[in-house]
């Protein structure tokens, strides 16, 4: 059970593409900078490997330049 | 219940945005995310409890998420005039490392080559028992500790006690000695009293920093993202002058990188500028400095029982204008590789009148053979045009560890220090002994062995008996291999303090389950003169136990119970309350326990329920009495000492052999020899292992591809490591640079023990090395 944050830095001009395809993502949730071409990323998954595909499917965005992970908080499963 | 833990997963997501936008914050300075999403996170049912960050210098306040009694969640204290609510990327995790699978939690006691799991108070009885019995056999000279500039006030206080009080031996140490000694012989040769004059709040007030090899963005990145709020709200500059570019050179202004070891000419060629161009401030000059040289060709420590004592002579202002007629601009560019026109524009930027300037230093300019003189140097500019003490102009060299200035310096765990003044002086011995209750015969007038020489000693055969606490010598040494194995020797017994295991605690005879930072009570002391307590916020596990209460413990077992009448519960505060009497007084008044459990934090001198935030100007000062706006009170005659100090050589430098200088340092996602933050998932996640850095000419001539293995090669050892092209630093040509945090890549087996005369602190940045494909 991973909660992760991220930056995210979108290609030049892809800003809110790159929005469209993270809100599109059901364990993601998203705070752009309203002035800055970054956008803050919470990533939450059931299991590591769901993590690791996840964060995969997100790196093969085009409109995505950098992805950078900022934290990151394992949960026992009971949590839910 | 169900509810609960829902809003407690909502609370944990809300914390690890926060952590982005803090870190988004500190790379884009002015940045705006919509309000509705910063409103905050849910409190859920935490028990928020405050204290100082457990890793850098910079003293962050943190609050503590406390649930259940396990800590689950840390952010930055809102209320610390320190980091105003922020914290960097250890600070958020550091709380994660406690339950690391492999905690010690019981003391074991090597038996036939194995470690026995033993009940800590028989593992104590064996401590004190061999302690005692190798003092009647060897000599009280015999025995040695090795503390911390991560110990508490507390811890090193009566580690002092039992070592220099009780016993009667200054065999006692700390790692302090390899990063901030050169910091504190540079504020005693220049001022007479250590530690920085100014404060943080500087960086609100100064038109530019400059950085003495200093990389702040990664090593003090929270003081970095408040300059870098001061560069976009009201255009301060950054200058960083380094020998190598770095995140902190990609986000200043400038960026001027200088030939290793050549520092201390461009600052001398800065000194000759000032003079030369009529910037000197004279009528400060005039009143608060006098002028002294001391010896030259100091040699560099590398032979066992090296010994040097200055010897300063008084010298006039002609002479040493004199002196610097050596260091032009034009002359010095020649072998520093900072052009004429930039060691000039540093120089226009101190001597303008108009400009506040803060100077910020810490390794680059403290692990140097010429350590002092180097601190020294930079106090000179600003003495010299009288930009020092004042609201945004002082020089202001940071602090590697928690509470190296607290406990370290203030304390006193070095061998020449009591907690007030030094072992030479008799009134500061007179003092210990009436405070301790011990008599003054006992406590010896002479130093005897600094980090290096006690790990020499060690070898030697010398120490019988080491305890160290707190710290990591058998990876954070230089030249670990000699240490290594002097440690392994049967002729000395090692117990080894610590929360995780370690390559020290390997060699360990004895190891001592510590309780980590919030599972005591405890204080630190930051950069910035400011002491911060805080109350044991979770029960620590097993047999777990604070350092201070092991050593007490220790104490009475050995027949001192009488000088450590403290309770288990309390002894943190008993031992607070007794260590303040030694800073009674105007100059280093430290405020009641009462007053630091209130606020996030108090900085000394504490008078008349004030903090001093800018010592020697009597503006702010209560303690200046000369009647003069400035008052250098350290000295007898209250007047700075400009220091004149040459350019030397480096102890080693590249050659045919061995091509490359070796630099070494830290990264931001691990505090120093990594036994906490490796143990945190997501930041060795995110940083899993050492490397070394090349220019990519060097990379190319040597025909060598990024993540590819090479063996990284000196006189003393090698290591090997995967290579580094273009990704977070970038060396100079001719330089390789290695973080130390990784014990799987032993860097410091290459390191060069070389340490600067006078400190007696190791020099990590430089050493000759070549590379080889592994």
């Amino acid at each position: 059970m991973a909660i992760k944050s991220y930056l995210a830095h979108p290609h030049s001009g892809q800003k809110e593409k790159l929005i469209n395809e993270l809100l599109a993502l059901k364990n993601c949730e998203i705070i752009p900078a309203e002035n800055k071409d970054v956008i803050i990323l919470v990533t939450d998954t059931e299991s590591d490997s769901d993590d690791d595909i996840l964060k995969q499917h997100i790196e093969t965005f085009n409109s995505l330049k950098l992805l950078a992970l900022v934290s990151g908080f394992n949960t026992p499963k009971n949590d839910l | 219940m169900s509810a609960t833990l829902t809003s407690r997963r909502i609370f944990i997501k809300k914390m690890a945005a926060t952590a982005a936008m803090t870190a988004a914050m500190t790379m884009f300075p002015g940045i705006i995310f919509a309000s509705e999403q910063l409103a905050g996170i849910s409190e859920g049912n935490l028990d928020w409890k405050k204290g100082p960050c457990r890793f850098c210098g910079v003293g962050c306040g943190i609050l503590v998420g406390v649930e259940n009694g396990k800590a689950v969640a840390v952010k930055g204290d809102p209320n610390s005039s320190v980091n105003k609510g922020l914290l960097c990327v250890k600070g958020y995790h550091q709380t994660m490392c406690i339950q690391a699978s492999d905690r010690l939690t019981h003391a074991l006691v090597k038996k036939n080559g194995k470690y026995v799991k033993t009940p800590i108070n028989e593992a104590l009885d064996l401590v004190a028992r061999k302690m005692k019995s190798t003092i009647e056999k060897h000599g009280k000279d015999s025995v040695a500790m090795y503390t911390s500039g991560q110990s508490t006030i507390p811890e090193g206080y009566v580690a002092s006690k039992l070592m220099k009080g009780a016993i009667g031996t200054n065999n006692l140490d700390c790692n302090a000695r390899l990063c901030m000694a050169s910091a504190v012989t540079g504020f005693l040769t220049s001022f007479g009293a250590d530690e920085p004059m100014g404060c943080y709040e500087d960086i609100d007030h100064a038109d530019y920093f400059i950085t003495w090899g200093n990389n702040m963005a990664e090593m003090h990145p929270v003081l970095f993202s408040r300059m870098l709020e001061q560069k976009n709200n009201r255009g301060a500059k950054i200058i960083d002058f380094a020998t190598r570019t770095t995140r902190s050179s990609t986000a200043s202004n400038r960026s001027i990188l200088f030939e290793p070891q050549t520092d201390l000419a461009v600052a001398n060629a800065i000194c000759y500028e000032i003079i030369n161009n009529g910037w000197v401030n004279t009528k400060f000059v005039e009143d608060h400095t006098t002028f002294s040289k001391g010896l030259t060709k100091m040699g560099y420590g590398l032979e066992d029982n090296y010994s040097f004592t200055d010897k300063p002579t008084k010298i006039n202002f002609a002479e040493y204008k004199k002196f610097l007629e050596d260091y032009t601009p034009e002359k010095v560019e020649k072998y520093s590789k900072v052009s004429a026109k930039d060691i000039k524009y540093l120089a226009s930027i101190y001597g303008n009148p108009n400009k506040k300037v803060v100077s910020y230093w810490c390794m680059g300019m403290n692990q140097h053979t010429r350590g002092t003189w180097m601190n020294n140097l930079v106090y000179n500019i600003h003495l010299l045009t009288g930009k020092i003490s004042q609201p945004g102009n002082g020089p202001f060299s940071l602090t590697g560890q928690p509470s190296a200035c607290g406990t370290a310096r203030e304390v006193g765990t070095f061998t020449h220090k009591l907690p007030h003044g030094v072992v030479t002086n008799r009134k500061d011995r007179e003092m210990a002994a009436r405070i301790w209750k011990v008599p003054v015969e006992r406590i010896p007038a002479k130093p005897t062995y600094h980090a290096t020489e006690m790990f020499r000693a060690v070898d030697r055969g010398d120490i019988k008996f080491i305890w160290t606490q707190v710290t990591n010598p058998l990876v954070s040494l230089p030249k670990t291999k000699r240490y290594t194995a002097g440690m392994k020797k049967d002729s000395c017994f090692v117990v080894v303090s610590d929360v995780f295991p370690t390559p020290t605690s390997d060699v360990a005879d004895v190891i001592l389950p510590a309780s980590w930072h919030i599972e005591k009570s405890g204080l630190y002391g930051n950069s910035e003169r400011r002491t911060q307590y805080w109350d044991k916020m979770v029960e620590g596990p097993g047999d777990t136990t604070p350092d201070a209460w092991m050593t007490i413990e220790v104490a009475k077992r050995m027949g001192y119970g009488d000088l450590f009448p403290y309770s288990k519960e309390n002894h943190a505060e008993e031992i607070y309350n007794e260590y303040r009497q030694f800073h009674e007084g105007a100059k280093h008044g430290m405020a009641p326990l009462e007053v630091l459990k209130k606020e996030s934090g108090v900085i000394w001198p504490y008078v008349n329920g004030k903090s001093t935030q800018w010592r020697f100007n009597s503006k702010y000062d209560p303690a200046c009495d000369n009647g003069k706006d400035f008052h250098f009170y350290g000295k007898p005659d209250g007047k700075a000492v400009i220091w004149q100090r040459p350019y030397e050589p480096a102890a080693e430098f590249p050659d045919k052999e061995y091509p490359f200088w070796l630099n070494t340092g830290r990264v931001i996602e691990h505090w120093h020899t990594g036994s906490m933050t490796r143990r945190i998932p997501v930041l060795h996640k995110a940083m899993p292992h050492a490397y070394v850095e090349f220019h990519p000419d060097d990379a190319k001539a040597l025909s060598i591809r990024d993540g590819e293995n090479v063996k990284v090669i000196s006189r003393r050892g090698e290591c090997v490591l995967p290579a580094s092209i273009n990704k977070r630093g970038l060396p100079t040509k001719g330089q390789v640079f290695v973080p130390f945090f990784d014990e799987n890549m032993m860097i410091n087996d290459v390191t060069l023990d070389a340490f600067c005369p006078i400190s007696k602190e190791p020099d990590y940045k430089k050493c000759a090395v070549k590379i080889q494909k592994a």
